[in-house]
């Protein structure tokens, strides 16, 4: 019946069900959290960056849809060992590839929310941690985050 | 006359599109030749070019639609012949956001842009005059729609939301102060919460909301009780949950509120397409609800209010149309309903409005809400049925077409997704009902609800996808693949 690709592919669920490095990161140096409000789905990203200002380890945690617990796994799992430039350098259009299934404009929102919090993450050291609400806003394509009302 | 009206508005598919241009054709020729239009082989007649009101609803009997009456609806909606993104037939359940439209509609706008379309109320030329008879008709069959006593009561809006503000702006700036309770209940709608949060900031009144109970249904005594305990100005409540599915008791609420001096609004959003609407007998001083919910257009909607209300409140939007007289010193307020219509008001809109509520009348809404019934039977005890899933909301004897449920462990975008795959239309999040999901410690719910134009069949394709979705979020111990340094 379907000629859609099925974009629960294998190895989304496999990183929904087992993920990579899921729990806090103790000692972390720099740390992030947001929300999806449309969808409730929630991430924080916690980074211990190294002298060389490389990311030694990352960790995820949070609550919501297949999608965006899954790219949080693969993401986390794919920066490691990065310099925070190169992080910088990484677009939403490569997280959109790094997931694989090609996603509608609304569910393209659930996998950009954990590149969206690791953008502000590299940029919140934790011992002095800004206000969450405080960090800019990162913008990429598909309609806006609060667009249900 | 035109020789190309816009009813190529419209987008069937294939055969339907022949079937239905060809009609048109027929319809033109026959027009020309002074022959009155009618459809061949349906029982559903659409209205004449400008619609007539009538003043009697003729009622049938309340049985369910046979299969033979609900092919005829079905063939009235070409959209209903298209198929997802993944190539399934669509199975079109969300009606409680937006309905589709039937020919009869699309055709009675296609019409007044095609044959009549001026401004109206303004220009001393034939197509304004046209256009103006029109629009005040629809006024009339709207009127009808929900047995108002006087046209003048109903003022065409924007929609729903735009109606609900209306009376915030107005009724509630000129009588609501601070220490004023506005009473309303959790279940409501963004659209029946933030005019009154609103009007809280401007006033500094109290806005108190009624809970419900573990069954999703609400404790009438303890309304009885706050509405005599917080004795508030207005009470303002939904007649059906768009969640839940819940109606409200509107006749008996309305009396009690009078008894204790509370203005009532009733937001009819999700009775208004499906149950016979009498204004007078629920006895609300504001009854609201939108068209692109009962087969009407987007863009337009009604408010309803009792006369004297509308006469000593001041107008909402300035502008062109709602005066009387304006000078450089200030203006004198148009009579009713025009007070409330500022602007070129939505023209076709309301005559593409007046064709739905032609269109649902002819069926009956007694025997829409049977059918609705009746499919929200099959599906909310089909629900229950599956192990692992919750259906949110009452028993279905005490609501109309509307299903809501979840399957903890699995989102409900991750549900709709996977019933979009299936080609069933769904909605999920939290229906612009925020407070309520709060109140049920919830992010997000998946609704499913039904319309005049569903089946039995169709219902019953969502139990089997909804079956699927479990199977295929089930957790079931897969592995991720190791990278080296793991």
């Amino acid at each position: 019946m379907a000629s859609e690709q099925d974009i629960y592919e294998e190895h989304v669920l496999d990183h929904y069900e087992d993920p990579y490095h899921r729990g806090d990161l103790e000692r972390a140096s720099h740390s992030h959290e947001a929300d999806n409000p449309l969808c409730g789905d929630h991430i924080q990203i916690d980074l211990r960056i190294d002298g060389d200002d490389k990311v030694a380890e990352a960790w995820f945690m949070g609550d919501g849809c297949v999608i965006s617990q899954a790219s949080a796994s693969m993401l986390v799992e794919t920066i490691e060992g990065k310099t925070t430039e190169e992080i910088r350098q990484f677009t939403a259009d490569e997280m959109l590839e790094l997931f694989g299934p090609k996603l509608t404009p609304n569910r393209q929102k659930c996998c950009l929310l954990p590149w969206r919090v690791l953008q502000s993450a590299i940029h919140s050291p934790v011992d002095e941690h800004p206000a969450d609400d405080d960090s800019p806003d990162v913008h990429f394509g598909g309609p806006s985050l609060g667009e249900e009302s | 006359m035109m020789t190309a009206p816009t009813c190529t508005l419209v987008v069937p598919v294939s055969a339907k599109k022949a079937k239905f241009r060809a009609r048109l054709q027929n319809r033109r020729r026959d027009e020309c030749r002074g022959i009155p239009r009618l459809f061949s082989g349906t029982t559903v007649k659409p209205p004449p070019s400008l619609p007539q009101a009538e003043t009697k609803i003729e009622l049938l009997d309340t049985k369910a639609f046979t299969d033979t009456e609900l092919e005829e609806i079905r063939d009235q909606f070409p959209i209903l012949t298209r198929k997802t993104a993944s190539g399934a037939p669509l199975i079109f359940l969300d009606n409680a956001a937006s309905t589709q439209r039937p020919y009869s509609v699309v055709e009675a706008m296609g019409e007044c842009y095609g044959n009549y379309y001026a401004n109206v109320h303004r220009g001393i030329h034939t197509l304004s005059e046209e256009s103006t008879a029109a629009y005040e008709n629809a006024r009339k069959i709207i009127a009808n729609y929900i047995n108002a006593p006087s046209e003048r009561e109903v003022v065409f809006t924007s929609g729903a939301t735009a109606s609900v503000n209306t009376v915030a702006r107005t009724w509630g700036d000129a009588n609501i102060t601070s220490g004023d309770t506005i009473l309303t209940t959790i279940v409501e709608h963004h659209a029946n919460i933030v005019p009154w949060h609103q009007l809280a900031e401007r006033t500094g009144c109290k806005v108190v909301f009624l809970p419900i109970k573990d069954d999703y249904t609400f404790d009438d005594s303890l309304i009885k009780d706050e509405l005599e305990r917080l004795q508030p100005k207005l009470f303002t409540f939904t007649a059906a949950s768009n969640v839940l599915g819940t109606k409200t008791p509107v006749q008996q609420w309305t009396q009690w509120a009078k008894s204790n001096g509370a203005t009532t609004l009733v937001d009819a959003s999700q009775v208004a397409p499906h149950d016979p609407l009498n204004v007078q007998e629920l006895g609300a001083d504001f009854t609201v609800f939108g068209g692109h919910k009962m087969c009407g257009p987007t863009g337009i909607g009604v408010l309803h209010g009792r006369e004297e209300l509308l006469e000593n409140m001041p107008g909402f939007l300035g502008g062109g149309g709602m005066i009387q007289k304006v000078t450089t010193e200030g203006f004198e307020t148009a009579d009713l309903p025009d007070k409330f219509e500022a602007g070129t008001p939505p023209i076709a809109e309301a005559i593409g409005l007046a064709a739905a509520a032609k269109f649902l009348q002819g069926f009956g809404l007694e025997r829409i809400a049977a059918h609705e019934h009746r499919l929200c039977e099959i599906a909310d005890h089909g629900l229950r049925a599956i192990e692992g899933v919750n259906v949110i909301g009452p028993d279905a004897s005490q609501k109309g077409g509307i299903v809501s449920f979840d399957i903890p462990g699995v989102h409900a975008h991750d549900i709709a997704q996977e019933l979009d795959y299936a080609g069933v239309a769904v909605r999920a999040g939290h229906h612009c009902t925020m407070p309520l999901h709060h109140w049920l410690k919830k992010t997000a719910t998946t609704r499913a609800s039904f319309y005049l134009y569903n089946t039995a069949e169709e219902a019953n394709r969502l139990l089997e996808a909804v079956e699927q979705v479990k199977k295929k979020f089930m957790r079931t111990g897969r592995r991720r693949r190791r990278r080296n340094r793991e």
